[in-house]
Formats: structure tokens, C-alpha cells, sequence
């Protein structure tokens, strides 16, 4: 447990890392979700072999790493409500704020984007009501 | 070349994470309880990644092309809209719901069992209504004024 921060640290450098490749290489802007969404709606068909190499990566890659570990559990709810609607609420709002953690947060707060500080204040607020309502009000999470 | 390139960004990014350990959902949950056990390890993690982006992007501003010779990316709009405000409010509430943002929601499809396919699933299904609700918020603004 007092080892996690400095995981943390490491794990963000690589995700720092991913998202200057993207950025100096790619000339493009790391956002999960605007990289999937522009495959789902469509917006992002000039660019869709470069956006589905992008998600080959980041989903083939972890798994290679899971041996290093003696568990890898991602403790996720089986609430399959609970599930469909964050998904959904997931789905919706990063695509009407226009980005996600790694969009707004990694890629526009390091930038100093007030878009990306607004961005990440607004889903903090709602992340911590999440947890309000939902565990200590309802106890569902 | 440039897919290669793609390929190697989000294999980082999903590495990074599950070494960050943010695809446990708990720890996610713990950093966005301040009511309950907090675990600050969620902003390591965005020092981290912050910090190396910052250099990143002083590089970025000297050069007119990437190392490639790519356009580097247009300048992203200044405002601050309803739309920013109102969809990341939405976003931090499924977020804090499940502990899971796109990112670690795509990253750990292959070990996250059922429930992992079944949240990217409805991420994936409410991506794709997005644009209608994005036009319901839109007509706010040009509907008439009644009283």
C-alpha cells in the first residue's frame, strides 16, 4: 500500500509518455474517449486505421504485463444496472464535453487549457457525488 | 509508420495504467471517496502523466511539424460551454458509478471479465446517441422565449 504512489507515479510518466508519442509523432491529442467515439459516430473517418492501431495497443498491450503480477483484478461491480447506466452516462458525457481523464485531464491540463481544467473540475464534482449517493446514501457501490 | 506509432501510444497508455494500477475500479473509487478511505494514488498518477506532457507540449510549440512531418494538431477551442460543463458532470457520474473511465475501460477488456465487456458496451452504445443529445442541448438555445 505505501508502494502505490509510487506505481502511480511510474504508471503516469508511461501514460505521459503514450500521450507525447501521440502528440510529437501522431500530431494528435491522447483522448480515449475521442479516439473510440469518432469510430462509433463516424466523425473520425479520416483517420481510422490510426485510431483502431491506437485501441489494438492499448488493449493487446496490458495483458502482456498481468504475469508480472500475482493478481490482477480489476474489483469492478457485477450490479449489472449499475454497469449499464455508468456506461451509458460514460458514453454520453465524454462525448458531449468532448474528452475523457486522459483528453481533458493528462493532455489538457498540461497544456494549461482552461477547457481541460473546467473539464476535469465539472468530472471530479461528479465523481465525488457518485460516491456520496451511491455508496454512503445508497450502499449500491 | 503512423499506425505503428498509434499502436506503441496506446500500448503505453494502457501499460501505464495497469502499472498505475487505475484499473482497479477500488482504487478509482478511493481516490473520489473524500468521504470515505481516500487513496490519493489517482494523482500520482496525473502528476506523472501532467508532468511529462508539459514538456511535450514546450517541444510541441517550437516545431511546425511532428518528427514525422505531420501537421501538429490545431489549436483546440478556448470556450467554455455548457456542453464541457454539463458532459463532464455526466461523465464523473458514471465514472465514480463503476471506477472506470474509457481509457482503463478499454485497457483491461482482456482481464476484466464480463462486467468490463458489458461497461464498454454501454460506453460504446451511449457514444453512439451522443450526437442527439449534443442537439437537444443545442435547441435550448434557439428555442423561443415563452413567457
Amino acid at each position: 500500500m505505501e508502494q502505490d504512489w509510487i506505481w502511480g507515479l511510474v504508471g503516469g510518466l508511461m501514460i505521459g509518455l503514450g500521450a507525447a508519442i501521440y502528440l510529437l509523432v501522431n500530431g494528435r491529442i491522447m483522448g480515449a474517449s475521442g479516439i473510440l467515439g469518432g469510430l462509433v459516430d463516424g466523425s473520425g473517418r479520416d483517420s481510422t486505421s490510426e485510431r483502431f492501431a491506437f485501441l489494438a495497443g492499448l488493449v493487446a498491450i496490458p495483458p502482456l504485463l498481468v504475469p508480472l503480477y500475482q493478481v490482477v483484478d480489476t474489483k469492478v461491480t457485477s450490479n449489472i444496472a449499475v454497469l449499464v447506466i455508468a456506461g451509458l452516462l460514460v458514453g454520453i458525457g465524454t462525448r458531449i464535453a468532448n474528452g475523457c481523464t486522459s483528453g481533458h485531464g493528462v493532455c489538457g491540463i498540461s497544456r494549461f487549457s482552461l477547457r481541460g481544467i473546467t473539464a476535469t473540475v465539472f468530472y471530479l464534482i461528479g465523481g465525488g457525488l457518485a460516491l456520496i449517493v451511491g455508496r454512503h446514501l445508497l450502499g449500491v457501490i | 509508420m503512423r499506425n505503428f506509432f498509434a499502436f506503441l501510444s496506446g500500448g503505453l497508455f494502457g501499460a501505464g495504467l495497469l502499472v498505475a494500477g487505475m484499473v482497479d475500479t477500488r482504487k478509482v473509487q478511493g481516490w473520489l471517496d473524500v468521504f470515505g478511505e481516500w487513496d490519493p494514488t489517482l494523482a500520482f498518477v496525473l502528476a506523472g502523466a501532467v508532468g511529462v506532457m508539459m514538456i511535450a507540449w514546450a517541444f510541441a510549440k517550437r516545431r511546425a511539424q511532428t518528427l514525422i512531418g505531420l501537421p501538429m494538431p490545431e489549436a483546440p477551442p478556448k470556450l467554455v460551454d455548457r456542453n464541457l460543463v454539463f458532459g463532464s458532470l455526466m461523465f464523473g457520474v458514471g465514472w465514480g458509478l463503476a471506477g472506470l473511465c474509457p481509457g482503463p475501460a478499454l485497457g483491461s477488456l482482456s482481464f476484466g471479465g464480463w462486467q468490463g465487456w458489458l461497461f464498454v458496451l454501454a460506453m460504446g452504445m451511449g457514444m453512439a446517441i451522443a450526437p442527439m443529445f449534443k442537439e437537444q442541448l443545442a435547441r435550448l438555445d434557439t428555442a423561443p422565449e415563452d413567457g
